[in-house]
This record gives C-alpha cells, structure tokens and sequence, in this order.
C-alpha cells in the first residue's frame, strides 16, 4: 500500500516539475520510457533468462506509430500508442513461439540476432522505412485535443505516467500470480516444473509475451514524443541498456526498473556533467561494480545463484 | 549477378570470412576454455585496427617497403594482445571465475563500454585506415580480373596460419593439451595438477591477439570507425552460435558461410546483405539448438 | 484390470552399456513396489524411460493401459503420475508453501495471470498435504534452506499434491539421517494408504525394503533378476551376493 501512495506522490511530483520547468519534461519522458522497457524486460529476468534483443519490441511499436500516422492523418496518438502495442504483441506470439525452445546464452543471442535482422533491414529498405535517417512523426492529436507543441508534452507526460503506473501495478501482480510464479520457477527447476506437469515452453511464452507487450509501450510512447523514430531504437546496445538498468535496480519487484532506470540517467547525466566523453566509461565500470559487489544481493536474485 | 561476378565475389567473400574467423577463433577459445562470452572483444578488434593503422601511417613515410607495414600490422597486434589482454586477464577476467555464464558475459559488456571510450578519446571519432598495405602489394592477374594481392593472398593465409598454428598449439604442445583437457572437463583438470590459472591468462592473451589480429588485417582494406567493435562483437557472436560454442573449426566453416553469403548478397540482394549472417544464424539454431557442431550434453536428474 | 505401469521389451543402450535389456515389467494397482539393486544397474534409467525423460531404443511402455513410450513426462504426469528424485528436485527460491501451491494450482488448472497464487488454490489442502509430511512447521521457510531430509519430504510432497495413481520415489531415504529414515517412510506410506496411492521405490536400506515393500524387483546389469515378495527375493541367493554384497 504505501509504495503505491508513494508512487502516485512521486508521478504528481513530476508532473508538477514539469509545469514548471518545461525542459524537463521530454527527459523525463525518455528516462520512463527507459524504465518501462526494463520492466518488460525484468519479466523475462524472472525466468532467470536475459534477452539481448528485446528493443525489437520497442522498435516495431515505434514504427507502426510511425507508419500508422503516415496513413492515417487524423489518428491519435492514444490510437497510436495502442496499435503499436498491438502490433508488437503479435509479433512477439509469433517469434516467442521459437524462442522460449531455448535457454541462457541462445537465448540471448537468437534475440539478439533478430533485432539485428530487423535493425539492418530498417537501415536499408530506405524507401520503406527511410533507411537510417528512419520516419518523422507530425504531432497528432491526444486523447482528441490538438495541442501546441508544449502542452502536446505535457500531456504526454501525463500519459507516460499512468502508463507506467499501471504497468508497474499489473506487472508486479503478475509476478505474484501463478502465471508468474510458475515462470519464476523455470529459473529455479525447469525439470520439476514439466515433472509437475507444466509446459515449461507454455509458461514462458506467456512471459514473453507479457514481457513484449510492456516493452512495445515504451517504444510507441518514445516514438511520439521524439516525433521520429530510427532503426536504433532496435539496435544490440539498447537492449543492451535495458538489461544494464535490470541489473541495477533488480527484478524482484517491479520498482526496480524504475530504481534502475533512475539511476542509469543520473549516472550518465553526472558523468556527462562531470566527465563529458567518458560517460559510457563510467557506466561500464558501474555495471562491473554493481556485479561485484552484490553477488548475492539483488543481482543474485536476477539470475541463478551468482557464484554457483 | 552474372557469372564473371562470381569470382570477385568469392574471393570478397574469402577475405570478409578470413578476418571474420581470426576474430570469431579468439572469442570461441575463450569461451571454451573459460566460460566466458566475452563482449569486450569487439574492442580487441577497433584497437588492433586503429593501432594498426596508426603506426602504419608512422612508418609507412619513411620506407619504401612493402614488407615493412605488412608485417607492422602482425607486430602490432601481437603487441596489443598482450598488453589488453594480459591486462584484462589480470584486472577483470580472472575475478569472473564462478559466476553464472550471462553475469561474466555483463561484466565483459562493462569492461567494452569503458574500452569504446578509451578508444575513442584516443584515436577521435575521424576514420583510420591503412590503405598503404594494399597499394604496396600490388596486383595480381587472374583469368583477366585483377585482384589485389592483399585481399586474395595475405588475409586468407595469415587466417589459416593462425588457425593451423592454433591447432598445433592445442594438440602437439604441453601446454595446449593441458587447454583443451580444461575445455573437456575443469574440474578435473585443476584436480590432477594443471594450473587453470596460467593457462587461463595465456588462452585469453591468445584469444586477444588473435581479434587484435584481425582488426589489425581489417584497417588496410576498411575504415576504422567508432561502433566498428560493436558491429564486429555482434558478427563474432553469430559466427560463433552457428558453430557452436567453443567450436574452433565449426567457426572456421561458419566463417565462410556468412562471408560468402554476404558477398554474394551484395550482387544479388544488396539490401538484405547486412541482415545475411543474423539470418543465416536464426536459420541454423532453429534447427539445431546448440550451433551445428556441438556435443551432446549429459544427463543431471 | 489393467495394470498401471506395463512395458515390453523395453531396451536402451548407452553407447555400449545396456541400460535396460528387454525388460517387460508390470506393477499393479495397490502393491508397494522396492526396486533395489547395485549403482549403475539401471533402476533410474528405468524410471526415467517410464516417466518420458528418456526415450527407448525398442519397446513400449503403458501407463494406464495407454501407449506412453513416446510421450514428454508432462503428459504422462497429467495422467496421473508423481515423482521424487534420488537429488530432491524443488524449486529453491520458494516457499514450502508455494511449491505445493504451484502443484496443487497445476492440477486444478487454475493458473492466473492476476490473483496471487495463494488465493488460487485451497489453502486447506495445501496444508492437508503439509500436515501428512509433517512439514506444516516449515510452510514459510525457502526450500533451498530445509535439512536434507526435509527436502525429500517436499520432493514427496510435491509429487503427493498432484493427487497421482501412482507416486515413484527414487531413494526417498537417502541421505536421511539412520534415525529418522523409518519416520520418514512411516509418514509417505501411511500418507499413500490414506490415498490409495499404488508406489514404486528405489531403495538400498534392506531393512526398509523389507518392512515396507509388497513386492520387491532386483535389478543387475540392465536387467531383473529377481521379481516377488520380499522373504523370497531378499533371501534370492543371486540378490544376496549381487545386491546385498552377503
């Protein structure tokens, strides 16, 4: 109850920063949807496996808002947000239906080598996609009101927060349900699991998919408030960024994205302050710490016993 | 694509895969031999690269040789393997023994975040090359096309040297045999005698010189670019994958199945090329799990 | 009526060590089946090709009187089969409580994907089956934490909660401490009696087999050699000097 009243204290107190400091709001809108797609990402942590290509969602999200506004001038971006979503759901059943086969490190990589395939072919087929310069998004409605420029992101802002509030509460209840709990236990013992009489593949798949589908909101609400996306949205290292913030946050519970996600952006802000040009240095020697120094602690609990 | 490309197109795809393997060889050693899938890498290949081309640029000025910047570029990488990887080994590598696969494999992706920086504070983000290589050797005829002697010659041989010399390495000398019997079973090795520790150091000072090694025969016919190490670190792993992991001669095979494919992509479907060795990957470990030379695995219940 | 495991010529070879040399095998509903036999003979094997872990080189295996020689063990087990393993196989970032719920929650299919996993399942029953192992005390400790012996009860347990016809144990008391092997047996048998559970265990502590067994089968070399009650195979001159070492 209370970290629920505290997270609602803490969205009022953003958009309250952001009425009055309106430079805020596109970052802080990024920085959540850095933590939305970590907590997509957390859920397939909960099965102890990590995806090195889960931006795809993110990605194909973002591109179908991208393409949906194109085609249909008068969409709203709430329409958008949810056509993305959809759209990334479906290609998650689809490509979970091979994926959830594997295991550890092919995990990660047969993840990885996809978004790959969707990042190089986003670069290239130009007049489709337009290449990597990617697709602009003109400012479309919100919730049925034309806003200018400023109000658009504030309102924006508003969204993305409800958005993750909810995402938060259902995700955290999903890791508490027996869907969840089930999928907890393929990281634990996959043979008992299937000797209980569970398909170790079914579970996973439902975690995947729910894994996908937060991620796709984090990609549609970047699209519409950068108004352009590009094949980097899918690239390796933004997966690669997902994961980091997992790894510094935790995914015992469903906070912890956005601990993390808190705490990867005041990492890069100070040492962009402090240290420009050795930001990404820093952020590497955090990530080795971090691993280090809590072996056991929340980082132990991402994944099997951290030294076994 | 019409049938005089298909030389030309080989012989590319013969040097892409060349270089290809010498970094994939280095990365799928370590992994055999110490369990760790090592993102860093990538780094070992944009450092053999830029520094190569940076002393290549330094001499090539004062001497007329075509030898002399060739063998420039085997020194350097050489030199760079030891000094990054022993280092590396020392500092990092070592401390990783223990942990779960994925955490090693995190702890290398901080260690590449900090190199891609130092990288890039060191040599900018202005494209190194070291074209001096190729012009110097000169061209060679054949059947009416020309192909650089560079491409057609060096690359394919230092690669196949290094995989032969790797080999005789690993079953005709001590210490070699005392790496593989570690790949087969750790436990057991450290049990009888055999200092995991040293052995450890020298496979990954190996491994380093060997991606080192084929930055450093990249930057002759490329531009070393910053993200040069992560797109290499991404095209290692799918080597690496269809193989198998720890699979030296599988990613030999695998080397040059996506480096002839890609080439004649190039021709055939230009737009496709860049996405040719993740399909390629996701093709095979759909149909065998564990990359296609892998070993069965035992029973734990 | 039909027995509940039936296999016929059931053979398996690992390389060039037989496994399970053409073994046709019944056991029966109600008989309390020990299978005993030196390490290496075969006996997990065994179970591991019943239960779909393993497959067979030849022959069939029936569960129920269905064709199960082809099946993954989460068929077979949804048909009414439980298992415990000789290394207790749980699920050790959980509770006592939740290993049994994720069973108990299996078999009533009632998974959500929203209401916690306590509230979906009778919290009566889960402590019903705490209680006939005797872990009730322990319902909230991490399983990875219990002694040894305890984990084997959980295993049991577990397997107990799926409501099977048929429950294998694969040395349910080793590892368990001398004193408290005969209390362990005592709670699972008795637990079985009250369920009208049909069992089939692996043992090497004779005095067990003897006290607790209806039906004893002896396994050597892939194959099995002796197959009865137990005053007649224990005192089988080839199970005393190739199984019990007399």
């Amino acid at each position: 109850m209370r970290l629920y009243a505290f997270s609602a204290v803490c969205a009022i107190a953003a958009l309250l920063v952001g009425s009055t400091l309106p430079w805020t709001i596109t970052p802080m809108i990024i920085g959540l949807t850095y933590a939305i797609a970590a907590l997509g990402l957390s859920v397939m942590f909960r099965a102890g496996q990590v995806s090195f290509g889960h931006a795809m969602y993110a990605c194909i999200s973002g591109y179908t808002v991208a393409f949906i506004a194109r085609e249909v001038p008068g969409a709203d971006a709430l329409l958008l947000i949810l056509a993305g979503v959809v759209v990334s759901f479906l290609c998650s059943t689809i490509i979970g239906l091979f994926v959830v086969r594997y295991r550890g490190i092919f995990f990660g990589m047969l993840n990885l080598a996809l978004s790959m395939v969707l990042f190089a072919l986003l670069g290239k087929l130009y007049h489709l996609t337009g290449g990597t310069d990617g697709l602009r998004i003109n400012r479309p409605t919100l919730a049925g009101f034309t806003f200018d420029r400023g109000e658009y992101e504030f309102w924006l802002l508003g969204v993305t927060l409800a958005v993750s509030l909810f995402l938060a509460w259902w995700i955290q209840r999903y890791f508490k349900s027996g869907s969840g709990e089930a999928l907890s236990a393929i990281k634990t013992n996959e043979t008992r699991l299937e000797y209980l009489g569970f398909s170790a593949h079914f579970v996973m798949w439902q975690g995947y998919l729910v894994s996908a589908a937060v991620v796709a909101f984090s990609g549609a609400l970047l699209a519409l408030v950068q108004g352009l996306v590009t094949p980097e949205m899918g690239n390796w290292l933004r997966s690669a960024e997902y994961v980091f913030i997992i790894i510094l946050g935790g995914a015992a519970h469903a906070a912890g994205a956005f601990l993390g996600a808190a705490g990867f952006e005041s990492v890069k802000l100070l040492s962009s302050a402090y240290f420009p040009g050795l930001w990404q240095f820093i952020l590497g020697f955090t990530l080795i710490v971090v691993i280090f120094i809590a072996p056991s602690g929340f980082v132990g609990q991402i994944l099997k016993r951290g030294r076994s | 694509m019409t049938l005089d490309m298909l030389p030309l197109a080989l012989i590319d795809g013969i040097a892409y895969a060349s270089l290809l393997f010498l970094v994939s060889m280095g990365l799928t050693l370590i992994f055999g031999v110490m369990g760790i899938l090592n993102v860093a890498h990538g780094s070992f290949y944009a450092f053999g690269g830029y520094a190569a081309s940076s002393f290549v640029m330094m001499i090539a000025p004062h001497t007329e040789s075509a030898a002399l910047p060739l063998i420039t570029l085997f020194l350097v990488a050489i030199a760079v393997g030891v000094l990054l990887g022993g280092i590396m080994e020392f500092l990092l590598i070592r401390r990783t023994q223990g942990y779960d696969p994925i955490l090693k494999l995190l702890i290398t992706f901080g260690a590449f975040l900090m190199l891609e920086d130092i990288q890039r504070l060191v040599w900018g983000a202005q494209p190194h090359s070291a074209n001096e290589v190729v012009s110097r050797l000169g061209n060679l005829e054949i059947g009416g096309i020309y192909y650089t002697s560079y491409q057609l010659i060096v690359v394919p041989l230092t690669a196949i040297l290094a995989y032969l010399l790797l080999q005789y390495f690993l079953r005709h000398t001590n210490l070699g045999k005392q790496t593989v019997a570690i790949t087969h079973n750790r436990e057991v090795a450290i049990a009888i005698g055999i200092n995991a520790k040293k052995i450890g150091f020298v496979t990954f000072v190996i491994g380093t010189i060997l991606g080192a090694l084929g930055g450093a025969m990249a930057a002759p016919t490329t531009s070393l670019v910053p993200g040069a190490g992560t797109d290499m670190i991404v095209l290692s792993f799918a080597v690496v994958a269809i193989a198998g992991l720890g699979q030296i001669t599988g990613a030999l095979i695998a080397a040059l199945l996506i480096g002839i494919a890609r080439s004649i992509s190039v021709y055939v479907a230009p737009e496709v090329e860049v996405a040719v060795p993740y399909i390629i990957m996701v093709l095979v470990l759909v149909i065998r799990p564990n990359g296609l030379f892998t070993v069965a695995q035992a029973r734990t219940i | 009526m039909e027995p509940l495991i039936k296999t016929t010529d059931l053979y398996l070879a690992f390389g060039g060590v037989v496994a399970a040399g053409s073994i046709n095998f019944e056991l029966h509903r109600g008989e309390r089946l020990a299978v005993i036999g030196p390490n290496g003979a075969g006996k997990t094997t065994f179970i591991n090709i019943c239960t779909g872990y393993l497959t067979p080189t030849a022959g069939k295996v029936y569960f129920d009187g269905k064709d199960v020689t082809a099946m993954t063990p989460r068929k077979i087990v949804r048909m009414g089969l439980g298992r415990s393993f000789q290394l207790p196989q749980l699920f050790t970032e959980h509770t006592v409580s939740q290993c049994i719920q994720l069973a108990t929650a299996r078999r009533n299919r009632r998974l959500s994907w929203f209401r916690p996993l306590s509230a979906t399942v009778d919290a009566g029953e889960v402590d019903e089956t705490l209680r006939l192992v005797g872990l009730s005390g322990d319902a909230d400790q991490i399983s990875a934490d219990l002694p040894e012996g305890k984990r084997k009860l959980l295993d049991v347990a577990m397997a107990l909660a799926l409501r099977p016809k048929l429950l294998i144990m694969d040395e349910p008391t080793s590892g368990v401490a001398s004193e408290e092997k005969h209390g362990l047996m005592q709670t699972v048998m008795h637990a079985l009696e009250q369920r009208k559970v049909t069992c089939w265990f692996v043992e090497h502590d004779v005095d067990i087999v003897a006290q607790y067994a209806t039906r004893v089968a002896a396994w050597v070399g892939g194959a099995i050699v002796a197959d009865g009650p137990p005053d007649i195979v224990l005192n089988d001159a080839q199970v005393k000097s190739e199984v019990l070492g007399t």
